[in-house]
Formats: structure tokens, C-alpha cells, sequence
């Protein structure tokens, strides 16, 4: 066990952990955002499936990672839009919106991936992002090379969680959001647009999950597969409920996940051969649903979480 | 007094709701400075008159003019941006988020961010004006009552409103909070505001408001322009179309206690602990808790409808001891319970509104068999009460929801009294209910208390409590604090009780 403790505090296991972290952020970011206004966003897993896939296309075609970067951005947006419109203008089942959203981005993305490149023996791939270190910070010990010596992707990530709590906490948007997601007719009847504001949030935090998926496949894996998320939609989900909807939180949550991720990678990978890999790969889920079961009894969901909006009823 | 022009105008308002007409050419004004009454029956439609003022719903005809100006109001903001503040029969408010951010909210901040100073600084004036004080970080669920509704006021005077509607203020007031309410509407008005103050109590509206519309089944019933010369009894029969009598409560010919408690107490847990309480309700006897809110009667009716088990204490229904305390148990025994809350724990708002008037007694053989509802037995029923107590509604499908206050308060009371329990236990049984419905409640108890059925009356209302029961114990800080007869009670003296300025009696 003591080489497992060794590897712990090796600078790659700590940049691991970050990296592993940063698309489980900003899936977790959105999702937040979005329920903290009242709208489970189930579409999440297919939203980062589709986000990797045309965040990738774009790049292998184009050459150009932002503008793939743009490419997965804009279609989180357009999917959650369609979230949107679904449960919020037109009031429908969150649940079964969400789960539709999911169904119909993933089959889309293997459509569209097949018809681009057909069927390939050897899969395509690019070029994706390289580290970028930071002068100065990235000298500092340990933490330096882990942190300060990632990719700008990393960065925004980082940057983004201030920025999320600073916008929920400080500015009068994020005051609506969360009355929206408090009690709607509250905000009604001072003279916030719920469906306006439950419009913008949701495609805020699709935004979000289309830079997870573009991290997975033009960062991580640079190439999309089919398994390129592999749950870390639904992962989010529970992180969201771990960090009690609260930006700080989640995004704790998420670097706490990624740490068990990191670490049942090195156990695999160290020695402990006789244990089936699959039971390693259980762990970080294992870990969230204890870690839930724990946490989250006494968490409090946004009120009005999964109740439509509907100005003349009572 | 003599009339300015008006500050706002509404002209032939009408609004439908599918098949019900809850507003069928409405007009109305107010002027700076007035206090305006609107008056009018449970679904006479004062509410839905007041949400087209607001902008929460579309009318279907007429027009609004601000001060001799058309406007179209379609939202709030519309509605706040022409100077229309809303104090709501439920409150809007986030009780998670903070006084100042309840007040801030919609309110376009500084450089990007929220004007936290600025919002300081305006509460501080409001405060000053009008003398409606509140701490600012206080989260709105630290709030009572009274206090949320302070916070509702300064939210519509927080954007400046000029016209500031009331809908049943006082009915979620303790007497004592209703008189800071008055001086406050009061200063209002001195300082030019109009007002539109909803209420039942036709004392409140005789002594607070200057001039009275009356809506009766959705159309103006007529005007008072006087009002505190006004009889109440002339106020209600323009309300209700007919005169209004006072029931009669004969002597009481009180059999065995049916209900007693003895040395009940409970521990910890939410509110106001019971401390070592001991009462007996007799068959045919009508007995009041009185006391100011919060002094333990919701523990009180939580034990005895066995929602609450006590730490201590024994309790029995019609001589037989409750052991396990749970509501199915009290039921089986013959308790009949109408709720406080009868929007969250009184009928299922989403159920039709049969299925909720069954639902403490599904189970039984009447409305279901081998586990099985009996759709056909569950309407029939419905429909059955509906009659008896004239509930005003499209039907027995309707969504309980949608139906008025003083009707689902009805449709609560058919529900228990069909079943003849040996014990009635009710929470504040008329409030917001019209004069009429009042009275009907009313009869309905002294026919039970006649039928020799023990009913215990919790209330805040000592108006109501002394033409209502045969006793009246007062609660205060988780204790009776006196018991009295209905011939040595008065208002002056269970007051006292209410304060423990009293002792025991
Ligand atoms: N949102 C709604 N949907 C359907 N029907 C409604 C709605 N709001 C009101 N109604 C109906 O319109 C009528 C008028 O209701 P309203 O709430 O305006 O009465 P009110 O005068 O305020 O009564 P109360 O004194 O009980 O508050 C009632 O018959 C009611 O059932
Ligand atoms: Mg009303």
C-alpha cells in the first residue's frame, strides 16, 4: 500500500486529479445553474456527448481548436434551448424532457460522426490542446507543474467557479435565478420573466456542458468515441446534489470524485494486479453514492426544482 | 372628502376562468389618499380583480387608466412600473433567501452587481416614512407572520408604488399585529397613497377605509361611501344579497367527556412545547383554545389528531385510551380534525377535489372494495356535499386547488362532519371566510354540539370564540393558563390570560 501513498503525492498524480476534475467542473457548474433555477437538465450526458462530438468534427476540419472549442459551446446552447423549450415554455415533464434531450443528442452524435467519417479501421484523431505552463506560478513546488502547468481549458474551468458563485451570489441576475428557482411567482410578481430567466440559465449551463464534452475529446482523448463520457453526465447530476447546489460545493465535490478517480487509476496501475480492474472502476461511484447517502440528507434542493411555471394557476 | 381625480381607474373589467365569470364588468377607482374597501363573498372574485390590477392575469375586457391615462398592464413589472404594489393572500416570497435580497430582487443593480448599499439605504428611509422596521439579513423563514407580511409592504413601497393593494392582510394578523398595520396603512395614505384593502372583517374595513365597493358573484353589488357609519349588517346584506342573523347558541347539556388529556406533554421538536396540559371536552360542548399564536396550540392539535406523539401523558377518545397516536388511530376512535393549513395539509390541491374529500377514509368499505377505489361511490359522495354545503365550484373533478378559500374551507368541513365524529377538533375555522360562510360554519358546529358531538375550537379570533363556545381555555407558553366559563369570559379578561398576566384559574 505505502507505494500507492508515494504516488499520492507525486506531482502527476495532483495534475491528474485536476485534470480529471476539470470537464466533471463545468458539467457540475451547468447543471448547478440550471437547477438552481428550477430545471433539472437530465439531457446532460447526450448534451457532453454531442458537445465532444462537433467540438471535435469542427477541429478536424477546420484545423482550429477554439474554433471547435465554439462548435461545442454553441451546440450546449442550442441543446439546452431545446431542454428549454420543452420544460419551461411549454411546461413538460423535466424528467422525461431531459432523458428525451439525452436519447435523441447521443443517436445524433453517432449519426453525424459516422456520416463525417464513415467507418474507419484506425480512428480518427487531432491534434488537441497542449499544456500551457504559466510563467512564474508554474515554478512553484508541487503545485505549480499540477496547476499552473495545464491546459487553458484547465484554466477556465478554475476561473469559472468564482466567476459562477460571484454571478448566483452577487449580481441581480444571479438574484433572479435564484428566486426563480425559490418561488417563481415571487419573482413574477416583482417583475422578473421566470421563463425568460429559466431560458437563459438553462442554455448558461448547457454552454457549460458543451465545454465538458469539448475538454473529453479534444484535451483528454483527442478523438471521439462513443464512450467518451461515459456517465460523467449523470456523475454531475449527483455531484450537484453533493455540493448542495452551491458553486464552492459542487466544484469541491468534483475535485473530491476526481480524486478517487485518480486514485483507483493508480491503483490498477500499481501492482494490486490481482484484483479485477472492474472492481477499481467501481470505486469513484461507489464513493458517490456513500458520499451522497452521507451528504446530501440534510441538503435542501431550490424549491420549486422540477415544478413548471405557469402564470395563472394556482 | 372630497374627491381628487382618481389615481387609478378600472372600466368593465371582465374575466373568465373556463366556465366561471370571476369578473364581469368591474369598475372601480381610487384616489391619492384613499383607503378603498373591496368587499364581496368568498369567489366573489376580489382576488382575481386585484391580479388583472396587478398584471397577473390577462382580462378579457376593459381597460385600467392611471391617473386619467390609459395603460395596458400585461405583467408585474408593468404593473410596478406604473406604481402598482401587490401584498399577496399566500405571500410571494423566497423564505431560503435574505430580507434584502427578497426586496432587491428585479431591481437593476450598480456597475454589474447587486446595489446591496443602495437597497440599505432605501430600507432605511421606508423605515423612517412609515415606520415598518426589519432586519436586513435576517433569512425570510426567521420571519413571523406579521413580519412577512411587513417585508411584502416595504417590497411594494421598496419600488415605489403609489397604489398599494392589500388582499386579506389581517386574516394572517394576530389582533394585537392588526393595529401597527392600521397606523402604517394609515401613514400611507396621509402621505398620498392609495390603498385597496381586502378583509371579511367588517369592523376592520368599517374602521380602517374611507370608501367601500361591494362584488357579488363577480359583478359590483353596489358602494358605500361612508362606511364607518355604515352598519355591518347593511354592509353584509349588500354582500351577500340577503340578511345576514347571528346564530343562536342555546344552553349546553353537556354529557361524558369524550376527549381528554391528561398531563400531555411534549419535548423539543419544531415550535412551542406542551407542558404537562390537562383537558376534558364533554359530548354536546363546544370548548375554545384561545391564546396569541405560537404558545403551543399547534403541538396541542398535532397530539390530539395524533400526528404528534407526547413525551408524557395519557389521552383518551370517547373512553378509550390512544396508544399509538397516529392519525389513522384518532380517526378509528372517532376524532374528526379540520386543519389550519388547508392548502397544504388540509385537501390535495392537485386531486380532484372528490378524490381529496375522501382521503382520510379511502380505505374504508363506503368508497373502495379489495383494494379497489370506487370511482362512482367517490363522486356520488362528492356531489352529495357539494349540494349540502353549497361549495361553489364547476364540480367534483375540479382540481381542489382552484377553488376560493372559504370553499375549500367547505369542502373540508363536509368532509369530516360526514362522517359524525364523536370529536371535531378545528384550527382558526373561519378565517378568511365571508360573514355568510362564517355563519354556516357556525351553525354547523352548534348542530353538532346539539347531535352531542365534543368539539374543540383553536382560534385567535375572541370575537368569534365568545359566540361560538361553552368554554374558552387560554394557552400561553405551552400551558392552559386558565380555563373560563362562557358567562365570566370577556374579551378583556382572556386577554389578560393571553399575556400570563393572569394565573391559573
Ligand atoms: N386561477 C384560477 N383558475 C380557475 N378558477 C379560478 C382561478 N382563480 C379564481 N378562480 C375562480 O374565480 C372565482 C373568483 O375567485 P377569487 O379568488 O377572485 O375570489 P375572492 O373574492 O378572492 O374569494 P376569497 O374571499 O375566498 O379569497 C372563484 O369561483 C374561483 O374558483
Ligand atoms: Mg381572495
Amino acid at each position: 500500500m505505502s507505494a500507492v501513498f508515494e504516488q499520492i503525492f507525486q506531482v502527476g498524480f495532483l495534475a491528474a486529479i485536476i485534470r480529471i476534475a476539470t470537464p466533471l467542473a463545468f458539467a457540475t457548474l451547468g447543471e448547478m445553474f440550471s437547477e438552481r433555477a428550477g430545471v433539472l437538465n437530465l439531457g446532460i450526458e447526450g448534451i457532453m456527448l454531442l458537445s465532444a462530438m462537433t467540438g471535435f468534427t469542427a477541429t478536424s476540419l477546420s484545423g482550429s481548436l477554439w474554433l471547435g472549442v465554439l462548435a461545442a459551446v454553441l451546440t450546449g446552447m442550442l441543446m439546452g434551448a431545446l431542454h428549454a423549450l420543452f420544460t419551461v415554455a411549454l411546461g413538460l415533464s423535466q424528467h422525461v424532457c431531459g432523458i428525451g434531450v439525452t436519447l435523441f443528442s447521443s443517436g445524433l452524435a453517432y449519426f453525424l460522426y459516422r456520416l463525417i467519417f464513415g467507418q474507419q479501421s484506425v480512428p480518427p484523431s487531432i491534434k488537441g490542446f497542449q499544456t500551457l505552463p504559466i510563467p512564474v506560478l508554474s515554478d512553484i513546488p508541487v503545485l505549480g507543474p499540477a496547476i499552473f502547468n495545464q491546459f487553458t481549458l484547465v484554466y477556465m474551468a478554475i476561473l469559472a467557479i468564482p466567476l459562477a458563485a460571484f454571478v448566483l451570489y452577487r449580481t441581480p441576475w444571479g438574484l433572479s435565478v435564484r428566486m426563480v428557482g425559490e418561488n417563481p411567482r415571487a419573482a413574477d410578481s416583482a417583475g422578473v420573466s421566470v421563463i425568460a430567466t429559466r431560458f437563459q440559465v438553462v442554455i448558461l449551463g448547457g454552454a457549460l456542458m458543451g465545454l465538458a464534452g469539448a475538454f473529453l475529446s479534444m484535451a483528454q482523448f483527442n478523438a471521439f468515441t462513443f464512450g467518451v463520457v461515459s456517465g460523467r453526465g449523470w456523475v454531475a447530476i449527483a455531484l450537484v446534489v453533493f455540493g448542495r447546489w452551491d458553486p464552492w460545493r459542487s466544484a469541491g465535490a468534483a475535485l473530491l470524485f476526481a480524486f478517487v478517480d485518480a486514485l483507483q487509476l493508480r491503483m490498477q496501475a500499481s501492482g494490486l494486479g490481482h484484483i479485477p480492474y472492474e472492481a477499481f472502476l467501481m470505486l469513484p461511484f461507489i464513493f458517490t453514492i456513500v458520499a451522497m447517502a452521507f451528504m446530501s440528507r440534510n441538503a435542501v434542493a431550490p424549491s420549486a426544482l422540477l415544478k413548471p411555471f405557469r402564470r395563472e394557476e394556482r | 372628502m372630497s374627491l381628487p381625480a382618481p389615481l387609478i381607474e378600472m372600466r368593465g373589467i371582465t374575466k373568465t376562468f373556463g366556465a366561471v365569470k370571476a369578473n364581469e364588468a368591474v369598475d372601480l377607482s381610487v384616489a391619492p389618499g384613499e383607503i378603498l374597501g373591496l368587499l364581496g363573498e368568498n369567489g366573489a372574485g376580489k382576488t382575481t380583480l386585484m391580479n388583472v390590477l396587478f398584471g397577473a392575469y390577462a382580462p378579457d375586457a376593459g381597460e385600467i387608466l392611471i391617473q386619467g391615462q390609459k395603460v395596458r398592464i400585461t405583467s408585474s413589472a408593468d404593473a410596478l412600473a406604473a406604481g402598482i404594489g401587490m401584498v399577496h393572500q399566500h405571500f410571494h416570497l423566497a423564505p431560503r433567501l435574505t430580507v434584502l435580497e427578497n426586496l432587491l430582487i428585479g431591481i437593476r443593480g450598480k456597475g454589474g452587481r447587486i446595489d446591496r448599499a443602495g437597497g440599505l439605504a432605501r430600507l432605511a428611509e421606508i423605515s423612517r416614512q412609515y415606520g415598518l422596521a426589519l432586519d436586513p439579513d435576517l433569512p425570510v423563514s426567521a420571519l413571523s407572520v406579521g413580519e412577512q407580511q411587513r417585508l411584502e409592504i416595504i417590497k411594494a413601497l421598496f419600488r415605489g408604488a403609489r397604489l398599494l393593494i392589500l388582499d386579506e392582510p389581517t386574516a394572517v394578523l394576530a389582533p394585537s399585529e392588526v393595529e401597527g398595520l392600521f397606523s402604517a396603512l394609515r401613514s400611507m395614505a396621509a402621505q398620498g397613497l392609495g390603498i385597496i384593502f381586502i378583509s371579511h372583517k367588517l369592523n376592520e374595513v368599517r374602521a380602517l377605509t374611507h370608501r367601500c365597493t361591494v362584488l357579488r358573484h363577480g359583478r359590483v353589488a353596489g358602494r358605500v361611501d361612508d362606511p364607518a357609519n355604515t352598519t355591518s349588517a347593511a354592509m353584509a346584506e349588500l354582500m351577500c344579497g340577503h340578511e345576514i342573523v347571528p346564530p343562536a347558541r342555546g344552553p349546553s347539556t353537556p354529557g361524558e367527556a369524550v376527549l381528554t388529556l391528561d398531563g400531555i406533554s411534549t419535548s423539543k421538536h419544531s415550535g412551542t412545547t406542551l407542558r404537562d396540559v390537562s383537558l376534558a371536552v364533554r359530548a354536546g360542548e363546544i370548548l375554545g383554545i384561545a391564546g396569541v399564536s405560537g404558545n403551543g396550540q399547534q403541538a396541542l392539535a398535532e397530539v390530539i389528531s395524533g400526528v404528534r406523539a407526547p413525551d408524557a401523558g395519557q389521552m383518551t377518545i370517547a373512553g378509550q385510551k390512544v396508544s399509538r397516536f397516529s392519525p389513522r388511530e384518532v380517526q378509528a376512535l372517532g376524532l374528526g380534525r379540520i386543519p389550519e393549513d388547508r392548502m397544504t395539509t388540509g385537501l390535495v390541491t392537485n386531486l380532484p377535489l372528490a378524490d381529496s374529500m375522501v382521503l382520510p377514509r379511502v380505505g374504508t368499505a363506503a368508497f373502495s372494495s379489495r383494494g379497489l377505489l370506487k370511482p362512482d361511490a367517490i363522486r356520488a359522495f362528492a356531489e352529495e356535499q357539494i349540494k349540502a354545503y353549497d361549495i361553489r365550484c364547476p364540480g367534483p373533478m375540479v382540481r381542489a386547488g382552484a377553488l376560493s378559500g372559504g370553499n375549500l374551507q367547505k369542502a373540508l368541513l363536509a368532509r369530516e362532519l360526514a362522517f359524525d365524529p364523536k370529536v371535531l377538533i378545528v384550527s382558526q375555522p373561519t378565517r378568511g371566510l365571508d360573514i355568510g360562510a362564517a355563519r354556516f360554519i357556525h351553525e354547523k358546529f352548534l348542530a353538532m354540539r346539539a347531535k352531542g358531538c365534543g368539539i374543540i375550537v383553536i382560534g385567535e379570533d375572541l370575537e368569534e370564540l365568545l359566540v361560538l363556545c361553552d368554554r374558552i381555555a387560554v394557552m400561553y407558553e405551552g400551558r392552559i393558563a386558565g380555563t373560563l366559563s362562557s358567562a365570566d369570559a370577556t374579551v378583556a379578561r382572556l386577554g389578560l390570560l393571553m399575556t400570563g398576566a393572569e394565573g391559573h384559574g
